[in-house]
């Protein structure tokens, strides 16, 4: 029992991070109706830069954290200015908007290839203070509750941003009917830059949160997110918040839990896709989704 | 004579790999020239090539029954998966086959008859160059002859408009399964070919990577003519011998071009460098016309 | 038969009932011209027409088919194309293109014969390309066959859009607001054409309009919708005279219409 629970713990722990990746990815595509590809490289860059900061520079992780999610941010509006500005005008911008992002998506690898080298790195020892507590039998570490509150009230916020606030209401409304919003008096290209830079900074918050909590860092990490993070949305629904946030725990949630249960990690990416798969065939709107799904 | 034999002596496996990532780009062309974006068709070649490889290692069949077999395989999973999935629009249709791919290469990875993570080794290595090519040429032949077929017409009206296709008698649902199978099955026949190049295959070699290199090489040749994703792929798979030979050896310049070259195309040449000589031969036949 | 008969068609979107009950018979040969105030149901009855969605009830019949039960794709080979309200040609093709991609049900294209470059793919082929031509010709439009169809006129590419439903050889016409948006020029060409469509014959033509003048001009019988029912069926006189249709155009403070 206590094994299970500590299971469930560790899963809430590593699905917080997903789902706020997961919050980036969806936001950018419930405004523009487009897949941004680079999230994932922003999401290493971020942490990177982090851990940059920490270790050459010498910066407290409380500065270096938000510092670093700015800078993330920074690069989400460059992608938006080189990549996705330009090819708005197309009547397929949703498709070379997606390459595009693949496009940009290997420039950023190769930069934090080339900037960083090809080594993994980690975090230098103190940067996060060490406690554990043992509540019951289960072992919580300060490094994981910290995480956890980070990840949360930041997709808090971003929840409150969106939902409560006159900005929030302009991009959902450039999300619904980016014309409609124009005739509104919405600045759209304000309104797209902003999006994009909210959710490069929250890729690259989730990403300096992941390289603490695996404590490795490499240019690739993001790889192994990125396919996870479109699984998340999709389960979710593609364009909703809240679903981007349910879905990043169950999926942190069924990861761990399948580990636990067959006992090898080698099932455990192939039951996620093959969920994911199915989901697709069957609800494409995922949980609590939006959009169009099928032909018309 | 003696240069091309050194030449071929040293690059011979870069033209084999050109010649079988040309074959699998041409593959994702047909599903890609009627407006869907699959992108299972490194799974489709992992299906062929390891059906062909465990026939060929454990049962013993000739090679073409393989590589027929393998062939086959994909095509008949092809149409099983085709089925549900060709509903979905666009971005879900990517995942789809995504998630498609990655189960398919977790299975390699977690099953014992296709050798687990380590890969099907022991295949006899009887491709050759000259097979390759042949292969290559007729597909490329098949493919160029279909877009003047009528489902080749079909096809594109479906990529243009798919309402207004279905009003002129084009039947959307069955012409995308058959686009998806002939896909799957080039791409399975490429898989085949391809196991028994070196030995070995592993399923790294079919990863969600390669999808996305087969979609880099149809954008950045062009998917509106049959050469167009020749072009990319020879391009692209030929690029890091030529930067090598330049100096720039693996790392971040050599990621960083390929990346600055696929930017640089759908930002400037959406229809990919196949559209530089069509705009030539566009021109030319307007004149003629005239 | 030739008649299109439609039976009682009815069709709720949730809770809106976008046309109830709603009968009559276009018969062979003539111009059956579709009227009434946006939103009276007319593009969901041409949608119904050609396959695009299901009538919550009723039946329609052409040629001895049950169309209710066709799908979109099966509507052109019992010989029923249609045109689209907000014109939907294929962008990226020439006008020659467009009309040779409007052939599908009327040619073959064998794979196999042009795999082996046989003559008769060759001969198949340029008749097929004589044969497009010559339907860009009856709508005017055979000296920019070689244009791509985005750069044409507005007025040319509505022209297009008809060439390429004849090109399937049709039996049934049906035209979604084909003058909509059109300077007079325009909307006077569109007229002489579908005018001279029923002088060639052999075609029944049912055409959804907002222009009175277009809808007087080719209309053997018209139809009046509003808010999903028929509120008339007759001449164009008789419809346009009956105070029911009046209203519905007008309102209740009506003025006599010319």
């Amino acid at each position: 029992m206590n094994l299970l629970l500590q299971q469930l713990i560790n899963g809430l722990f590593i699905g917080s991070v997903y789902g706020l990746f997961a919050v980036g990815y969806t936001l950018v595509f419930g405004v523009l109706d487009m897949l941004n590809l680079a999230h994932a490289a922003i999401f290493t860059l971020g942490g990177l830069i982090a851990l940059w900061l920490v270790q050459s520079g010498g910066v407290s992780l409380w500065l270096a954290f938000p510092m670093a999610s700015i800078a993330a941010g920074l690069l989400g509006l460059l992608l938006n200015q080189v990549a996705f500005a330009p090819l708005r005008k197309r009547s397929d911008s949703q498709f070379s908007g997606l390459i595009s992002s693949i496009a940009m998506a290997i420039i950023f690898e190769a930069a934090a290839l080339g900037l960083f080298g090809a080594r993994s790195v980690r975090f230098p020892v103190g940067t996060v203070p060490i406690h554990t507590w043992q509540i019951g039998g289960i072992t919580i570490t300060f490094l994981q509750v910290a995480i956890v509150c980070v990840a949360a009230s930041l997709m808090v916020t971003l929840t409150l941003f969106i939902g409560r606030t006159r900005i929030g209401k302009a991009i959902r409304a450039v999300g619904e009917n980016e014309r409609a919003a124009t005739l509104l008096g919405i600045n759209v290209n304000g309104i797209i830059a902003l999006t994009f830079f909210v959710s490069s900074a929250l890729g690259g918050a989730a990403g300096i949160l992941f390289g603490l909590y695996f404590n490795n860092l490499t240019p690739d990490m993001g790889r192994s997110i990125e396919l996870k993070g479109l699984a998340v949305i999709i389960l979710g629904g593609m364009g909703s918040i809240p679903g981007a946030i349910l879905g990043g725990l169950a999926f942190g949630l069924s990861e761990v839990l399948t580990v636990a249960v067959t006992g090898t990690s080698n099932l455990r990416d192939a039951v996620a896709f093959a969920v994911l798969f199915v989901i697709l065939l069957i609800r494409p709107s995922g949980l609590l989704g939006r959009g169009k799904t099928r032909e018309a | 004579m003696e240069y091309l034999l050194q030449f071929y002596a040293i690059y011979g496996s870069v033209i084999n790999f050109i010649g079988i990532n040309a074959l699998l780009a041409l593959s994702l062309n047909v599903t890609l020239s009627a407006g869907m974006l699959s992108l299972g068709n490194a799974a489709f070649a992992a299906v062929g090539g390891y059906t062909a490889g465990i026939l060929s290692v454990h049962f013993n069949l000739p090679y073409a029954a393989s590589l027929a077999g393998g062939t086959c395989a994909a095509g008949l999973v092809g149409l099983v998966i085709g089925l549900p999935v060709l509903r979905l629009r666009g971005v879900f249709l990517a995942m789809a086959t995504l998630a498609f791919g990655e189960v398919v290469r977790l299975a390699a990875v977690n099953l014992d008859i296709t050798g687990g993570a380590e890969g099907l080794t022991g295949i006899p290595n009887v491709t050759t160059t000259w097979m390759i090519y042949l292969v290559l040429a007729g597909a490329a032949y098949f493919i160029a002859v279909l877009r003047r077929s009528r489902l080749g017409w079909g096809l594109v009206s479906m990529r243009e408009d798919e309402t207004a296709a279905a009003s002129l008698g084009i039947p959307i649902t069955y012409y995308k399964v058959v686009a998806f199978v002939i896909g799957a099955m080039l791409a399975g026949l490429a898989g085949g070919l391809y196991a028994h190049l070196n030995y070995l295959i592993t399923p790294r070699d079919y990863s969600f990577f390669v999808a996305v290199d087969l979609l880099i090489y149809n954008i950045v040749g062009g998917t509106g003519v049959w050469y167009g994703p020749i072009l990319g792929a020879a391009m692209l798979t030929a690029l890091p011998e030529v930067l090598r030979g330049l100096g720039v050896t693996a790392g971040p310049i050599r990621m960083g071009i390929n990346g600055l070259i696929l930017l640089l195309v759908i930002l400037f040449l959406p229809n990919g460098l196949a559209s530089l000589f069509e705009r030539r031969r566009s021109s030319a036949v307007r004149a003629e016309a005239e | 038969m030739n008649r299109l008969l439609v039976k009682n068609v009815s069709r709720n979107f949730g809770g809106v009932r976008a046309l109830d009950d709603v009968s009559f018979v276009v018969e062979p040969g003539t111009i059956h011209g579709l009227i009434g105030p946006n939103g009276a149901g007319k593009t969901t009855l041409i949608n119904i027409l050609s396959g695009l969605l299901r009538p919550s009830a009723g039946s329609m019949k052409y040629k001895n088919h049950d169309l209710h039960r066709l799908a979109a794709h099966q509507m052109a080979s019992i010989g029923i194309a249609r045109t689209f309200q907000n014109i939907r040609l294929f962008p990226h093709m020439s006008c020659l293109e467009n009309v040779q991609a409007g052939q599908h049900v009327t040619s073959r294209r064998s794979l196999l014969p042009r795999l082996f470059h046989l003559p008769s793919a060759r001969r198949e082929d340029r008749r097929l390309r004589e044969q497009a031509m010559a339907t860009l010709a009856r709508v005017g439009l055979d000296d920019k066959a070689h244009y791509q169809s985005r750069n044409l006129s507005y007025g040319e590419r509505r022209r297009l859009e008809i060439a390429r439903a004849l090109s399937l050889n049709p039996s049934l016409l049906l035209l979604d607001e084909p003058a909509a948006g059109m300077n007079p020029v325009e909307t006077h060409e569109i007229t002489e054409l579908i005018g001279r469509l029923r002088e060639e014959g052999g075609y029944t033509i049912l055409v959804i309009e907002h222009d009175m003048h277009v809808v007087e001009g080719i209309s053997d019988r018209v139809v009046a919708l509003d808010h999903g029912v028929k509120i008339a069926e007759g001449s164009f006189d008789e419809v346009a005279t009956d105070p029911r249709v009046v209203e519905a155009y007008l309102g209740t403070t009506g003025t006599e219409r010319k």
